[in-house]
């Protein structure tokens, strides 16, 4: 493949912790090979900057939560041949979204001293709720093997596909004791979307729903078990608003254990 | 009319190779600066505010979330406060392997910072792809070095970016013995990449640009501070995390949403460097005799030494988490209970980019009441702007813009501001008049 022909990919980052991009600068010396295979147009954090010119694949990472947030991505929908939104914050909002549900102008307030100067929306949204997103690669973060296959698929011309398990299945497959089952951990195991390798379940612990939502996710059986364990109305509530917070079905989840918030 | 006088502006839309967004004004009036501003203007994410209301074993999972690159740094301080508001005593197993798994992000941050942000400015090159055309031996090293750190996260906290292994006391599991033996050796293989990495970084021409500044660093009995030990400055100072407040102060400048912080009204510096000039006689011997022998003299009042800083203690890394992995067993149990009381936690440990305070005000039931995170880019902003004020005039103000805008650049990147974490970056706008 020469020059000429080389997949132009950019990366763009909103409101977010970078931990997405680390997908690919995590990388090690693979990312001199994948820097071989694609022209990286615009990648500020790597170094090339060039955040207006055509590509083919445009990565966006991080939540819209400025006005300028919202005209920058429309510039990135017309530049872009395919637009994948990478990572929690632009699925679903991220964890910056547990904001929605808040008062910001307050929190502005009593966080700075000067709120007139801080430009944020009111909303922290994902990147489908300005423009037409293509693909979306769930996972808080995003992991390195799901980026490169996304990336291969795109480049042989195929449409990514999207794991539908739920971190459940997984972690059945990999023979680990249920902790909800034989420790009375709440677990959201059971609602989650899979691709993290069932970590948290694998240590013992609760899976905190890092890949959002899976499909057909019956979140209304979970809030009935997770009463059974004991939790009361907020701590249900505070379950669903971690890291997906916005996601649709998380949210519906939430406002239905009618807790208010803090 | 001569070159300092003309009215020139410049508009550089993204800094590169920082993490997050920001911008430069600089005001020129016959050949003085009259106006320096770095604005930062990463969207807030109120991450103060949201954790309001989560229990305690909820912290580390969410405060991780701040920043990507340096996730430890955040669950780890925020356990050990709440450890000793709680009055709980980890296991020396714990601690080891908290401090271990510290080491391996300071090897995967200051690697990633090293190769891919900062070295490519002295080759002139735009980018570590470009320099591995130049250099590929010395960007690959560095590739390496950097996926090995990100492989003790990975061992230790079960994932690199955002660990999921790290509990309010202790762990959640132990990792297996074979993964951490096999992986020691690893390490110890790794020191020679890694004194050969400060060989080349102490190498590389770096301007001399002495400065007069205050380092802030923790200092600790006996070993190189990265998790625990005292606060202390370069003036004397030396305060336990509780009377922080005390000493440095915060406040917020309409231009940023970072806050500034300040000590005594003054900027002053925190990271490797300011770490190296307080703890260098914490160094181990066979480091100290490498430094001797590359000619890099501790305390340095040359903020440019950053990266050779960030080399050194690429080295301390690893042969530290090689010290504290050998002899690795499985525990009795990787973490021990935890009894939630009502009170305010305060901690503070060394996250790559330097200090990081938290404070929090807990209720009865373990719940977060309010909460104050004082990351170190803010606490380096005023810094930044105060070393920028004078690396220019050393620099020459009569350079073309495209040279200034570099050099500033430069500056900045010294301090490998994660903007993510305060806070994004560099619009310069140069105005002369």
């Amino acid at each position: 493949m020469d020059g000429e022909n080389k997949p132009r990919v950019a990366v763009h980052k909103f409101s977010s912790c970078d931990g997405c991009q680390l997908a690919l600068l995590n990388l090690g010396e693979d990312l001199l090979t994948l820097a071989a295979r694609v022209e990286l147009v615009h990648f500020a954090e790597a170094g090339p900057t060039n955040p207006d010119a055509w590509v083919d694949v445009a990565f966006v990472e991080g939540s819209m939560s400025t006005p300028e947030d919202i005209e920058r991505i429309r510039r990135i929908r017309e530049q872009s041949r395919v637009l994948i939104a990478i990572g929690a914050c632009a699925v679903s909002g991220g964890i910056q979204g547990l904001r929605n549900q808040a008062d910001g102008a307050a929190w502005i307030a009593q966080l700075y001293e000067h709120p007139g100067a801080i430009a944020s929306l009111a909303q922290s949204t994902p990147v489908s709720a300005h423009v037409k997103v293509d693909f979306e690669l769930y996972g808080c973060p995003v992991d390195s093997a799901q980026m490169l296959a996304a990336v291969n698929a795109l480049l042989l011309g195929a449409v990514p596909r999207a794991s539908t398990d739920k971190v459940c299945t997984e972690c059945k497959r990999q023979g680990h004791p249920c902790v909800m089952v034989s420790r009375g951990i709440a677990c959201l195991g059971p609602v989650t979307r899979s691709g993290c390798g069932a970590l948290c379940p694998s240590l013992g612990r609760d899976c905190y729903g890092c890949y959002g939502p899976a499909e057909n996710a019956n979140t209304d059986a979970l809030t009935a078990q997770f009463a059974r364990l004991g939790l009361d109305a907020t701590a249900i509530r505070q379950r669903f608003q971690g890291i997906n917070s916005q996601a649709p079905v998380f949210l519906a989840a939430a406002q239905r254990t009618g807790a208010g918030h803090d | 009319m001569t070159e300092t006088t003309r009215s020139v502006e410049i508009h550089v839309p993204v800094l590169a190779r920082v993490e997050g967004e920001g911008a430069l004004d600089l005001v020129i009036e016959n050949g003085n600066i009259t106006r320096l501003r770095l604005r930062i203007f990463e969207p807030p994410r109120f991450f103060e505010k949201f954790l309001e209301g989560h229990h305690y074993s909820e912290i580390p999972d969410l405060v991780a979330r701040i920043c990507g690159i340096c996730p430890v740094a955040y669950q780890v301080t925020a356990a050990q406060a709440l450890e000793q508001l709680y009055g709980v005593e980890l296991t020396p197993w714990a601690r080891a392997l908290r401090r271990a798994l510290y080491c391996g992000e300071w090897l995967q941050s200051h690697s990633l910072h090293v190769h891919l942000l900062a070295a490519p400015d002295y080759f002139g090159c735009n980018s570590a792809i470009e320099l591995a055309q130049i250099a590929p031996d010395v960007v690959r090293r560095g590739l390496r070095l950097q996926a090995l750190g990100n492989e003790l996260m990975d061992l230790i906290g079960t994932r690199s970016v955002h660990p999921v292994g790290v509990r309010v006391g202790g762990f959640h599991a132990a990792p297996p013995v074979a993964r951490v033996r096999e992986l020691r050796v690893r390490l110890l293989t790794a020191l020679s990449e890694a004194e050969a990495l400060v060989r080349w970084a102490a190498a590389i021409p770096l301007p001399p640009d002495e400065q007069a500044f205050v380092s802030v660093a923790m200092r600790h009995a006996h070993d190189y501070a990265i998790e625990a030990g005292d606060i202390a400055a370069s003036d004397g100072l030396q305060i336990g995390a509780d009377a922080y407040d005390a000493h440095f102060a915060e406040r917020h400048e309409p231009h940023s949403t970072a806050l500034y912080s300040s000590y005594r009204g003054q900027p002053y510096l925190v990271g490797p460097l300011a770490r190296l000039n307080l703890n260098h006689d914490r160094l181990p011997s066979q480091l100290c005799s490498l430094l001797v022998e590359t000619g890099f003299a501790l305390p340095s009042r040359n903020v440019f030494h950053s990266l050779v800083a960030r080399a050194v203690e690429i080295w301390l890394a690893l042969d530290e988490a090689a010290r504290l992995l050998a002899d690795y067993t499985l525990p009795d149990a990787p973490w021990v209970p935890v009894e939630p009381r009502a009170g305010v936690a305060t901690g503070c440990t060394e996250a790559p980019r330097g200090l990081l305070w938290h404070r929090y005000q807990m209720d009865a039931d373990g719940r977060v009441v309010n909460a104050r995170i004082v990351p170190p880019t803010s606490q380096n902003q005023a810094r930044i702007e105060a070393d920028l004020q004078q690396s220019l005039l050393a620099f020459g103000l009569d350079r073309p813009d495209e040279a200034l805008r570099l050099h500033c650049e430069k500056v900045i990147r010294n301090y490998d501001p994660c903007i993510s974490c305060a806070t994004h970056f560099l619009r310069l706008n140069v105005e002369r008049t």
